[in-house]
């Protein structure tokens, strides 16, 4: 089976506790004329070393759901266990890749990716030291010593990458974090991704809005209904070959089947939300 | 256009207007002076009047005495700025409750608290300092207090999942913010600590670049007050040139656009 909807639980992951695991969680908001249900009774489990890619349409609550695993926001109702623990306050184990560009402007490339590390009692000096290997691991040593607004999208990319990877967090959560950048970038920073992820196994959030790109990264790609009130309404396994090269992924006939059968669930919830915005238009 | 030509147009502004001071004080035209050197002196007198200041060496001490009520303004207005522009930015609750007061205070013409300062300082070089304290603290208040406010929310974000403290978040996020809206703020911050100590020398004092003028306005001497007003300019202009190249060293991290629209 290359890909398939994955009801059974065939990892050997289910014997240790999950990365992250999420039980009935419910978030509603209070708006100005009663309250608003962002997603509601999802449960989730992502294992130690899992790639999981959460697609859906706009506004389903992709970030909400994101957001609960980092700790960023706490659920209205159910819990979140990360490794077993039961999460309060901000996810120290997991790393967060945020779509817009979150670096420190005032710091150079260096010390952004070495903060990290110094705020963990770490000299200054091997925090550095150790900034400047994972610089290598992502091509920008020579910028070393420039200051973000010197950096191309993709190049900042790159640092907010090594700065979240530095702190070796046993979770990556990422939201959208290439939306912003051109096709061939995208392309780049997700085969360097996959390297990344590759050498080092870690437990994968990756939030996104492109199918392909979901498809080709993940092991597990969940769909989620249209907003508000959204819930998990496909899960599937992609058991495509690793480790993967992005380009030649897509070029395989089991990825555009694979393709196809999410896009039909997909589409159906992409459409509504397109109806509901008309509706509320009219 | 070059620097050099830039120079050179703006020393030819200087020239042309020296140039018709002197004529019309100088000359008679139909039978009458336009300008009556008594009221305006002549740019001749003006100069050998600063060229005496230099030679007799007696401007020096008033030079020192309006730099050192300058420094100290905004030294000391600065560190209670920062200090009070932090501590209401991290507590709303108590920036609500003095937020009357505030807008009362800086709304208020600082000339007036002039005569209180002197009353409680004395004639000395405090009750200047203290004028330029109330004039630099607001500007370096009001910038502190936004620079923290408006650390943008990713930034934030992403400093907490990077394991920062309350403390580290102070040191790495929030201070760095707020110092850069201080520095894009420092000409006014500076330019205002010389208005305090020349404006608090003028309303009553016994030195200083303020004193200078004041005193020769007292025996209508025109040159004299003419001449203290041009190196006062020449004083505020030397300081500015130091505080651009200070925001040179301080800002070196933010794009050069950026800095030209704050």
């Amino acid at each position: 089976m290359i890909a398939g909807r994955s009801n059974e639980s065939d990892t050997p992951a289910t014997a240790m506790a999950a990365a992250v695991h999420l039980e009935g969680v419910c978030v509603t908001y209070l708006v100005e004329n009663g309250s608003f249900t962002a997603i509601e009774q999802i449960d989730l489990t992502i294992a130690d070393g899992e790639f999981l890619s959460i697609i859906g349409p706009t506004g389903c609550g992709k970030s909400t759901l994101l957001n609960i695993a980092a700790g960023m926001i706490a659920p209205t109702q159910g819990r979140v266990k990360i490794f077993g623990d039961i999460l309060s306050g901000v996810n120290r184990r997991a790393g967060y890749l945020f779509q817009a560009d979150a670096l420190f402007p005032w710091m150079t490339v260096l010390e952004n990716v070495a903060v990290g590390l110094e705020v963990t009692g770490i000299s200054q000096y091997d925090a550095r030291e150790r900034a400047r290997a994972w610089l290598e691991r992502v091509g920008l040593s020579v910028f070393a010593d420039r200051y973000p607004h010197m950096l191309s999208g993709g190049q900042k990319k790159r640092v907010a990458l090594a700065q979240v990877l530095i702190r070796e967090p046993k979770i990556l959560l990422m939201d959208e974090p290439f939306g912003p950048l051109d096709a061939q970038t995208r392309l780049i920073m997700g085969n360097l991704l996959l390297d990344l992820w590759q050498a080092d196994k870690k437990a994968v959030l990756f939030v996104t809005h492109d199918l392909e790109e979901a498809i080709a990264l993940s092991d597990r790609v969940i769909v989620l209904a249209a907003g508000p009130n959204s819930a998990i309404i496909g899960d599937w396994k992609i058991s495509l070959p690793r480790p993967r090269d992005i380009l030649d992924v897509k070029l395989q006939p089991a990825f555009h089947w694979v393709h196809r059968e999410i896009w039909s669930e997909l589409k159906q919830e992409v459409l509504k939300t397109y109806e509901r915005v008309e509706v509320r238009g009219t | 256009m070059s620097r050099t030509q830039l120079i050179m147009l703006q020393l030819l502004v200087a020239v042309i207007l020296i140039g018709f001071w002197q004529v019309f004080t100088k000359y008679t035209f139909l039978g009458h002076r336009i300008l009556d050197p008594f009221f305006f002196s002549t740019p001749f007198d003006v100069a050998a009047r600063i060229f005496k200041w230099f030679t007799e060496g007696s401007i020096w001490r008033h030079l020192v005495i309006t730099l050192v009520e300058a420094i100290l303004a905004f030294v000391i207005g600065s560190l209670m700025g920062i200090f009070v522009g932090f501590w209401f930015a991290r507590k709303p609750f108590i920036a609500a409750v003095f937020d009357p007061y505030v807008k009362m205070i800086n709304s208020l013409p600082r000339v007036v608290l002039a005569p209180i300062f002197t009353l409680w300082l004395g004639l000395g070089i405090w009750s200047k300092v203290a004028l330029g304290v109330t004039l630099v603290f607001f500007i370096v208040f009001f910038n502190v207090y936004q620079g923290v406010k408006e650390v943008s929310p990713t930034i934030l974000a992403n400093a907490r999942m990077l394991g920062m403290s309350e403390r580290q978040l102070l040191r790495h996020v929030y201070w760095p913010s707020a110092l850069s809206w201080m520095f894009s703020s420092l000409h006014t911050a500076v330019g205002f600590a010389v208005v305090g100590a020349v404006v608090g020398e003028y309303l009553g004092s016994a030195a200083g670049l303020g004193y200078l003028i004041q005193q020769a306005e007292g025996i209508f001497d025109v040159a004299g007050v003419f001449a203290g007003m041009f190196v006062l300019g020449v004083f505020v202009v030397a300081i500015d040139a130091i505080v651009s190249l200070a925001e040179r060293r301080l800002l070196y991290w933010q794009p050069v656009a950026v800095k030209a629209h704050s």
